[in-house]
């Protein structure tokens, strides 16, 4: 069984306002893609439409053989962040907790099994001592730990991130994204990107969203293609140079090539 | 030196004054906790226009009651109702995104202004104090605003124990909280509500102008001392309590409206607290050179 199945999903707002057009597409169960595309392009609509939030105009969407809605608390989601108040008096436990909104009991706090999963979640990136502390207080790095360790505690078997490191600096998003490698051995990730240098060596498939919807495999990608689809906004560079020789060939591709 | 507010209290002949302490401390428990809601969510705009909104229904009880002869018809049910009312309006507007956000409420809390000193004026059998409403006197308090205030100070207390997670969720991250299948536009419209219902429970006592800053001022110097929301509302609930209290005493010692004192106390220590917190942050960052 497909974990995510797209048969020609259509979609817009407006009557005469087509979104995404005809969508098909499957993600095999454990299989991570980066989703990519100019803004505007659908990348958005299409989150909501895997998280159920909107529902399409014509055809299918399955996840893990059912409707959207019924498998929301198997799907992590990290928003692209978040106008975060740093007057918001909120502990980085408390906001991890929110991931186990959509589990449990709808009324009355937080469990004690919520809690434990929630300081689990939160080990597991490496912020076990940071539950108690203010969320403001932490780093821009260890808050977009926080994130995922929120997107996990409901112990999903996708997770879904929108433009992660749009706002964090260079250090931070390659850190960043050893953690979602690691991660991306246990669960699959779908991962909406501007920047495709960092995630082409661990992902098989890349996910074109502009109106219409495609996947390739990574390796087909270069970056004069993307420049074609997509104009000028995206960026395709190879953060990590040291291909050894036979693995850039067989996985890559011209990946080193082009990366300057 | 003795409390001129605790001498006050002794005096037999001063119920209101015992009626008005109990209900701004009943009320201190809802102001806390939907002050906190209302603070990090930044609608303290939106709930000052469902609180000056609130006049069209005073307005209108006041008319039902003296015109119309509906006795059992207290002003401040009709409070609630054009509190209800407005919250309903602004509400709709900000879910549906239909129309300009900040003009809606603006025209919302001049119009339920305007119903209500239209109405006022319409009452002829007797002389109606348009002042005590817009600013409070707690010579009109009685035994049955206490109900009042106990009974939806519960209902608010109830509701938050219910969905405390819900309101933190979408107070901090709508978006997040719309992906784990909350009803945001539910929240968002009971948070609107209670905060309605929040505002006129001390309407007779700070009237209807001041009464957001009493919402709001000790939801935020909470904010400041709590490390998370459970904290900031406990911390709240305690300021507010404090502001009534030294209000009081204040307005007895200067012969002065309870309302505006204690809305003065609030905004000193609120604006005194920022100063405070300015001078120290400033001492800090250059004693590090």
């Amino acid at each position: 069984m497909a974990s995510i199945e797209f048969k020609n999903v259509s979609f817009g707002y407006e009557k005469d306002k087509i979104i995404i057009e005809d969508a098909s597409f499957e993600l095999e169960q454990e299989e991570s893609i980066c989703m990519v595309g100019p803004n505007g392009g659908g990348k958005s609509t299409l989150i909501k439409l895997l998280l159920g939030l909107i529902r399409p105009w014509t055809g299918q969407i399955r996840v893990f053989g059912n409707g959207p809605e019924s498998s929301r608390h198997l799907i992590g989601y990290m928003p692209q962040h978040l106008n975060f108040d740093d007057q918001f008096p909120i502990t980085t436990l408390e906001v991890t907790l929110m991931g186990c909104l959509s589990s449990g009991s709808k009324i009355g706090p937080y469990s004690r099994k919520d809690r434990a999963s929630a300081e689990a979640a939160l080990e597991k990136v490496n912020l076990g001592e940071m539950a108690k502390k203010r969320f403001s207080t932490l780093s821009g790095g260890q808050r977009q730990r926080a994130l995922i360790a929120r997107a996990l505690v409901s112990d999903p078997k996708i997770l879904l991130l929108d433009e992660p490191t749009a706002n964090v600096d260079q250090s931070v998003e390659e850190e960043f994204h050893n953690t979602l490698k690691e991660l991306a051995e246990q669960i699959s990730i779908v991962l909406v990107s501007h920047d495709l240098g960092f995630v082409s060596g661990w992902l098989e498939h890349v996910l074109c969203v502009n109106r219409s919807v495609h996947m390739h495999p990574t390796a087909s990608i270069d970056g004069k293609t993307l420049n074609e689809i997509f104009g000028d906004n995206i960026v395709a560079i190879r953060h990590d140079h040291d291909c050894p020789p036979g693995e850039h060939i067989h996985h890559h591709g011209e990946d080193c090539d082009h990366g300057k | 030196m003795g409390s001129e507010l605790i001498n006050a209290l002794n005096e037999p002949l001063f119920d209101f004054l015992r009626y008005a302490l109990a209900a701004g401390l009943l009320a201190s428990l809802s102001f806390g906790i939907v002050g906190t809601y209302v603070v990090t969510k930044r609608i303290t705009y939106i709930a000052g226009a469902i609180a000056h909104c609130a006049l069209g229904g005073i307005g209108f009880g006041l008319y039902a009651k003296h015109e119309l002869g509906w006795q059992w018809f207290d002003p401040l049910y009709g409070a609630i109702i054009a509190a209800v009312i407005s919250s309903l309006i602004i509400g709709t507007v900000v879910l549906t995104r239909s129309e300009r956000e900040d003009t809606v409420i603006g025209a919302t809390w001049a119009v339920g202004m305007a119903v209500g000193f239209l109405f006022i004026k319409m009452v002829r059998t007797v002389t109606v104090n348009i002042e005590s409403w817009l600013f409070g006197d707690i010579n009109f308090v009685s035994s049955s605003d206490l109900w009042t205030v106990a009974i939806l100070g519960v209902s608010v207390l109830i509701l938050t124990i219910f969905f405390h997670k819900q309101f933190v969720a979408i107070c901090f991250d709508e978006e997040f909280a719309r992906s784990r299948g909350i009803n945001v536009p539910f929240f968002y419209m009971l948070l609107l509500l209670m905060s309605a219902v929040t505002v006129v429970l001390l309407v007779r006592v700070i009237g209807i102008i001041m009464v957001i800053a009493l919402l709001t001022l000790p939801a935020a110097l909470g904010s400041r001392l709590a490390k998370g929301l459970p904290g900031m509302m406990v911390w709240a609930v305690l300021i507010c309590s404090i502001f009534l209290l030294l209000g009081l005493e204040f307005s007895m010692r200067i012969d002065a409206p309870a309302g505006p004192s204690i809305i003065l106390v609030a905004g000193a220590a609120y604006f005194g607290f920022l100063l405070i917190d300015k001078i120290l942050g400033y001492i800090k960052s250059h004693g590090d050179k």
